[in-house]
């Protein structure tokens, strides 16, 4: 995995990383270990423990999506490399090596839908291409699933994972809270729905921006979901965090999201809100 | 890009300037002189060490604040406290005054200037309840017709425990959202430190101004160089390598127009600082004000949502 991604796994209080060596199929809460196929059966969640082991875009695509039913729009959308970042290494090199690595173009992929025969937009990050961070052709992907939701009158299922801006973008990738914001504006406008799904982790730029605006909003179990990652609070402030600072337990205790659902129950859930809204 | 084409664009861009003038402070005032230094000096501008005194400068203890411009730039300025729910926030200060005849509102963010002060006012860091009043602030400019100022000077949005449990990052995305919603016009500028989320909370709209030495990045160069160089002490290339600069952000199409400073910097004169500002502010909402509510906010969201570089 690219070094660039915003490292909030290594933040993360309750579900560490594998460690180095470890298998990431074994599960870094409890232990258990499971063949690929029975990760994929389980909806690669650990049967033991009930954790969430983070789920591909396309995967998650293949689950909620009517079998045949996708139709994947601004595939060929691609970041560029407007400053001539260099940290380390050159932006441009970690983004061919991301695509390389993940098969995807860019951090979320978007399309149209049907979800137990109702028609959807769908627009799903990947945490794997540099750790779903959102540039300008993620804030375009995703402004342009609002545009075709709009076009056809559907809603838009929104599934996020990511750890923010992406900063070898600079200011732009800043503009991409305003630009998203803005999309989703005019879906208000136009009454039509967002369902959004947040998954570990949702983030930063990403969390102050689309990710906050559904009409109806989901977590996954022990998902990270913060503004600022328990280390930066910690270092910053020298606070005491409680225990579940941050996740997505605490944040439906305060009250900014309206349900957490595990993966086996999300489709039931998503077609009831669905149906309410249809 | 290589160097060449780079020189060929900054030169074009610059050319451009000089007949927009864009650094409108400058034009209102017609100082041919003034104006001539500063495009010598933003021709100069572009090495990391030119990036790095702009840092310094939109960081400069003596810098004036929003409340040194309200104090100077409006006349019966009223400040609105709290938010209605839970506290006032210090660090991001709103409320209501006249400027050049007209009511308008005003939204910004706030430092302190001694230790005591600081502390309030949480170094201009606000929490969740700074945008909520932000938002109500948003709400009456829209209720009563009055134009939205809104003037930035923040780090980034408070990394603390309550504003995580308050919800920092669903306020600042609802700010965005309200502002992306009104029908009156709309100023900005960024006239320190613009950091990231925090600062485009209160920054979309119509026209987006940025004073000469301030900078506006999506994180703060020692929060870039500890994750990407894995080290803190690296800022000073993290800022040459995202380019928070005035410069830079005109030529990305992030802000509108460049706002002249005093001669070394706006903390040597606040009063020059101030009468520059209005003048850029007047002129900006004089450009807004003919134009209907609706096509003010059509153009608003086009303009974002035209923000960005792909293929």
């Amino acid at each position: 995995m690219s070094e660039a991604r915003i490292d909030v796994q290594v933040e993360h209080r309750h579900a560490p990383p594998p460690a180095e060596g470890k298998h990431p199929n074994t599960c870094p809460k409890c232990g258990s270990h499971y063949r690929d196929d029975e990760l994929e059966a389980a909806l690669w969640v650990c049967r033991h423990c009930g954790h969430h082991y983070p789920m591909r875009a396309r995967a998650r695509i293949a689950w909620y999506a009517d079998e045949g039913s996708f139709v994947e729009e601004a595939a060929d959308v691609r970041s560029e490399d407007p400053l001539d970042f260099f940290d380390l290494r050159p932006y441009a090199e970690r983004l061919a090596e991301a695509e390389l690595n993940t098969g995807l173009g860019e951090a979320v992929v978007i399309g149209q839908a049907a979800i137990g025969g109702h028609p959807v937009e769908l627009s799903v990050m990947d945490f794997t291409f540099m750790g779903g961070s959102m540039g300008s052709a993620v804030g375009e992907k995703f402004s342009r699933a609002c545009d075709s939701a709009l076009e056809r009158g559907v809603p838009l299922v929104s599934v996020t994972s990511s750890g923010g801006a992406r900063m070898q973008e600079g200011i732009l990738s800043l503009m991409q809270l305003p630009k998203t914001v803005c999309a989703v504006e005019e879906l208000h406008d136009a009454r039509i729905p967002m369902i959004t799904v947040m998954a570990h982790p949702t983030t930063a730029g990403v969390l102050a921006s689309f990710a906050s605006l559904g009409d109806v909003t989901i977590a996954e179990p022990g998902a990270l979901i913060a503004f600022t990652g328990p280390r930066v609070v910690q270092q910053t402030t020298r606070e005491k965090l409680p225990d579940d600072f941050g996740l997505a337990e605490q944040n439906l205790r305060f009250g900014h999201v309206d349900a957490i659902v595990p993966r086996p129950e999300q489709l039931d859930y998503l077609l009831r809100v669905l149906r309410l809204f249809s | 890009m290589s160097e060449r084409d780079q020189e060929v664009n900054l030169r074009h861009r610059l050319s451009g300037l000089s007949r927009l003038p864009l650094l409108r402070g400058t034009r209102v005032q017609g100082e041919a002189a003034r104006l001539e230094r500063q495009l010598e000096r933003l021709k100069a501008d572009t090495t990391d060490e030119a990036i790095w005194r702009s840092v310094e400068l939109a960081r400069h203890p003596e810098r004036p604040y929003t409340l040194d411009y309200v104090s100077r730039i409006l006349e019966d300025w009223v400040e609105l406290h709290g938010d209605r729910g839970r506290a006032d926030d210090g660090a991001l200060v709103t409320g209501l005054g006249r400027l050049d005849g007209r009511t308008v509102a005003l939204v910004g963010h706030q430092k302190g200037r001694d230790v005591k002060e600081r502390l309030d006012r949480q170094f201009g860091m606000a929490y969740p309840e700074g945008y909520v009043k932000a938002m109500r602030v948003m709400e009456i400019a829209e209720r009563f017709g009055f134009p939205l100022l809104s003037l930035v000077d923040t780090p980034g949005a408070y990394p603390g425990v309550a504003a995580e449990q308050h919800g920092q990052g669903g306020a600042i995305a609802r700010s965005q959202a309200a502002m992306a919603r009104l029908t009156v016009p709309t100023v900005a500028c960024i006239i320190g430190e613009g950091g990231s989320g925090g600062a485009v909370a209160i920054a979309v709209a119509d026209r987006v101004l940025m004073q000469e030495n301030a900078i506006y990045s999506v994180i703060t160069p020692e929060g870039c160089a500890a994750i990407l160089w894995r080290d803190a002490g690296e800022a000073k290339k993290a800022a040459a390598a995202f380019k928070p600069d005035a410069l830079h952000c005109l030529d990305l199409g992030v802000v509108d127009a460049v706002v002249a400073e005093p001669e070394g910097g706006a903390q040597n004169d606040h009063g020059e600082a101030a009468r520059l500002l209005k003048a850029a502010l007047v002129e900006s909402l004089e450009e807004l004000e003919d134009t209907p509510g609706e096509e003010l906010r059509r153009r608003r969201r086009a303009k974002f949502r035209g923000m960005g570089v792909f293929a």
